[in-house]
């Protein structure tokens, strides 16, 4: 691997990405599958590096999963769209911020579909005032919450307690990025180092002390695909796709995938408890799996947050070890205690995953 | 009288035309941007079809050119049109009045680089055709090292709109194929393969070239265009494509892959048309006078094109075409440009 | 193990790393024209049997050089051996003598 090659098409896939004043919107399904992470981006964007991050209880969803369903028409998913931008103006800003991937790419496909057909546009612009009397806007900048993490990595790495590092060695860790399919397939100049050679989750990595494993499958979808995971029958699809990762991520031994998007850690992380439940293969050390986390959680692992606080409790693949290499103090009684302390039962152990 | 012609590119295009006009009694002054005559000719080991020496054809070309004032590292400056010939101001600080232009800008190679999913640049063992002649003449590439699986890839740059690349190169599948008995003489233990769209042998005996690499190399032939490249753990490559014959994805695990990389338009052939005022066509090729017939003349009088600077040729027919050039030029300026008086009409009703 | 309903699906990509060079060397030798097809399928439109069983040589030729020796068999297994490919193929392979090489070097256990 040239490493001076990469950072070549870096170069030429560097998208502006404003420093403050943002209009954030969540995730539909992150806050159930990683409850923690939106609230550690906010965390760490408003109270440790001081940014101005609104959000509002007003919006919604962006109809993505209706739309990758097929069961919402086009116009109606743009006026979803619409409405969320026109949010965002109502309350002074400019620069929109979206916690989910599926969401930027749907964003980044209307803007260029209004671009293409600006008589979609108007026709859109004329649905929002009828049906929600809003004024029609777009953002300036539209961001992924990775691309502001990204930005202000060198910021976090100054601020952080601990590195990426296995303190029992000395060796950096070594980490799997893993880019959602929407972040820059469909538009590679929209994110940051493009979509073969993504560096969004890469400069964290490198900020934070770790090491990058570039394996063979890297680009390869997790498998999510809302039509395969949706229905049963499809979802040994999904599996196989997560499966044939895995497989090819094996030889690099990672200690750590790093990920930006809400499906892909979900799958990366529950999948390989159905692989090891159903055919007895896992893939980290000595029966355990590789914890695929959020890069929020990342960042708040390095910044020295309770892993706890983090809900790395919430993931399938025991996160232990990798505190382990990191030297990050836990109690492991506390586990699977609620905010308020209270007992929230554990989970049946597996037979096959550690 | 003994016209002066100015000749723009000392590529093989270049070289032929010079021969054949300073052979019929012409003053011509070639000259070459770059420090060395040849142009690509110059940095490739064997031709196909038959795979003579490339170093051979040159030295016959370069010994044709006797008499004619070669300037090397030479670029033009400034270039004004008067009544009927151009003033030409060079780099090298020489002045020349030349009655007429022959334009031999040649092509570039395209930069695989851009084409990102096969991470030329990045993995170790992907390369260029170019590389690999340098490895043919030279014996010296760290990449190759008793490669026991080899893969070609056809069309890189070339049939690509996306890479703004929408036509065919004409020459890589012929060079795709000789460069794969070339790999089978040097490693007879390798597995060569050669993923193309269409083989487009179109030349004199080039299917017997393939029929040769098919019979007697062993060399196989894989119907479809690599998509994805990468590395694995031992830095072997991971190499993806369809193989739409079969009608199903295919994947091999490979010491080596070269990509055929195709023909563009010279960059510095485009600033000099820009500084003629020549137009281009869509493809980014000059356009000729007008239709099939104008062969070598140019849109402007007295300027004529040889070779690649008007689409992608093979080696014989950029020295056919430069022929012919020089055919034209001989033309223009016996009936054309001697009579005074009446030019202006001629060159209407016969440019 | 746990059955959740669904598992993982088999791979129906290409591996040609699993390509077995000694096998098809010995084949080759036997008989040469296996190197030569151009996949043109002349074989296929105009075979005798392959109008009503899936029979191909221009297929069972790829399966071959696709590690599928397996399904190649399979699908010259209808062959009649009536030699129609052989009056059709523009390079003149001699098609009963390869199908019947095939047999011969990958019905070999």
């Amino acid at each position: 691997m040239i490493y001076e090659g990469k950072q070549k098409i870096w170069s030429e896939y560097q998208k502006e990405i404003p420093d403050d004043h943002y209009f954030y919107v969540r995730s539909c399904i992150r806050q159930s599958f990683f409850p923690a992470s939106e609230a550690t981006f906010l965390d760490i964007t408003r109270n440790v590096l001081e940014k101005d991050i609104f959000e509002t209880e007003h919006h919604t969803t962006c109809g993505g999963i209706a739309y990758h369903s097929d069961t919402i028409p086009q116009e109606t998913v743009m006026t979803i769209i619409a409405r969320q931008f026109a949010l965002m103006a109502k309350h002074g800003y400019e620069n929109y911020v979206c916690s989910c991937i599926t969401s930027f790419g749907l964003y980044c496909e209307t803007m260029e579909t209004w671009r293409e057909f600006p008589e979609l546009e108007a026709k859109i612009r004329e649905n929002l005032w009828k049906s929600c009397k809003l004024e029609f806007a777009k953002p300036k900048f539209l961001v992924h919450a990775s691309d502001l993490i990204y930005k202000y990595r060198n910021q976090i790495a100054a601020q952080a307690v601990r590195k990426l590092v296995n303190v029992h060695t000395g060796e950096p860790l070594k980490v799997v990025e893993h880019i959602g399919c929407h972040y820059s397939k469909m538009f590679p100049s929209k994110g940051v180092g493009g979509a073969e050679y993504p560096y969004v989750l890469v400069g964290m990595i490198e900020a934070w002390g770790g090491e990058i494993v570039d394996y063979p499958e890297r680009r390869h979808c997790c498998g999510f695909g809302f039509r395969q995971y949706f229905i049963k029958g499809n979802r040994g699809y999904s599996l196989s796709n997560t499966h044939k990762k895995f497989e090819s991520m094996e030889p690099f031994k990672p200690d750590l995938i790093i990920t930006n998007c809400p499906g892909c850690p979900y799958f990366l992380d529950r999948w390989q408890y159905v692989i090891a439940e159903s055919t007895g293969k896992t893939y980290g050390q000595d029966g355990h799996g590789i914890p695929a986390l959020t890069y929020e959680e990342v960042a708040g692992l390095v910044m020295g947050y309770d892993p706890w606080d983090l809900g790395l409790q919430t993931h399938q693949v025991g996160v232990e070890p990798l505190l382990d290499k990191m030297g990050v103090e836990y109690d492991p009684a506390k586990k699977f205690l609620g905010k308020n302390g209270k007992d929230l039962g554990s989970p049946v152990p597996c037979s096959c995953l550690k | 009288m003994k016209n002066n012609i100015l000749i723009i590119g000392g590529g093989p295009a270049g070289l032929e035309a010079s021969a054949q006009l300073q052979r019929m009694g012409y003053n011509v002054i070639l000259i070459e941007r770059s420090p060395k005559l040849g142009g690509h000719l110059a940095k490739w080991d064997r031709l196909f079809p038959d795979r003579v020496p490339a170093d051979e054809v040159l030295r016959s070309l370069l010994d044709a050119t006797e008499g004619v004032k070669c300037f090397t590292d030479t670029d033009i400056r400034a270039i004004n049109r008067l009544d009927k010939s151009y003033n030409v101001r060079l780099t090298n600080g020489i002045t020349v009045l030349s009655d007429a232009v022959l334009v031999a800008s040649g092509f570039d190679l395209f930069n695989a680089v851009r084409k990102e999913e096969y991470g030329y640049g990045i993995y170790n063992q992907v390369m260029t055709n170019a590389d690999l002649e340098a490895y043919f003449r030279t014996g010296e590439d760290r990449r190759i090292e008793n490669p026991r699986k080899v893969g070609f890839v056809h069309c890189v740059g070339s049939r690509d709109e996306k890479a703004g690349c929408r036509s065919c190169s004409k020459v890589c599948c012929a060079t795709a194929v000789k460069q794969a008995i070339e790999m089978k003489q040097a490693f007879p233990e390798a597995e060569v393969f050669c993923f193309y769209m269409d083989l487009r042998l179109f030349g004199r005996h080039y299917e017997d070239l393939y029929l040769e690499a098919q019979k007697e190399y062993g060399v196989r032939f894989i119907r479809g265009r690599v998509a994805e490249v990468s590395e694995n753990f031992d830095g072997t490559l991971l190499v993806k494509a369809e193989d739409t014959v079969a009608s199903k994805p295919l994947k091999v695990t490979l010491d080596l892959l070269v990509l055929m990389a195709g023909m563009r338009p010279s960059a510095s052939g485009k600033a000099l048309g820009e500084l003629l005022g020549m137009n281009v066509e869509d493809d980014g090729y000059f356009a000729v006078r007008s239709g099939i017939a104008a062969g070598q003349r140019s849109q402007q009088p007295g300027i004529f094109l040889a070779g690649a600077a008007t689409g992608p040729k093979t080696l014989p027919e950029t020295l056919a075409d430069a022929r012919a050039a020089a055919m034209e030029v001989d033309r223009y300026l016996t009936e054309v440009f001697p009579d005074a008086r009446n030019y202006k009409q001629l060159v209407k009703e016969r440019w | 193990m746990v059955d959740f309903g669904f598992g993982l699906v088999p791979s129906s990509r290409i591996n040609l790393d699993l390509f077995d060079k000694g096998k098809y060397e010995e084949l080759a030798a036997l008989e040469p024209d296996v190197r030569i097809c151009m996949a043109c399928g002349s074989c296929t439109a105009v075979c005798t049997a392959g109008k009503f069983e899936p029979t191909s040589l221009r297929e069972a030729i790829e399966d071959i050089k696709n590690a599928r020796a397996d399904k190649a068999l399979q699908m010259l297994e209808p062959c009649q051996l009536c030699g129609k490919c052989s009056m059709v193929c523009p390079r003149g392979i001699n098609t009963r003598h390869l199908i019947l090489s095939i047999n011969k070097i990958y019905s070999e256990k």
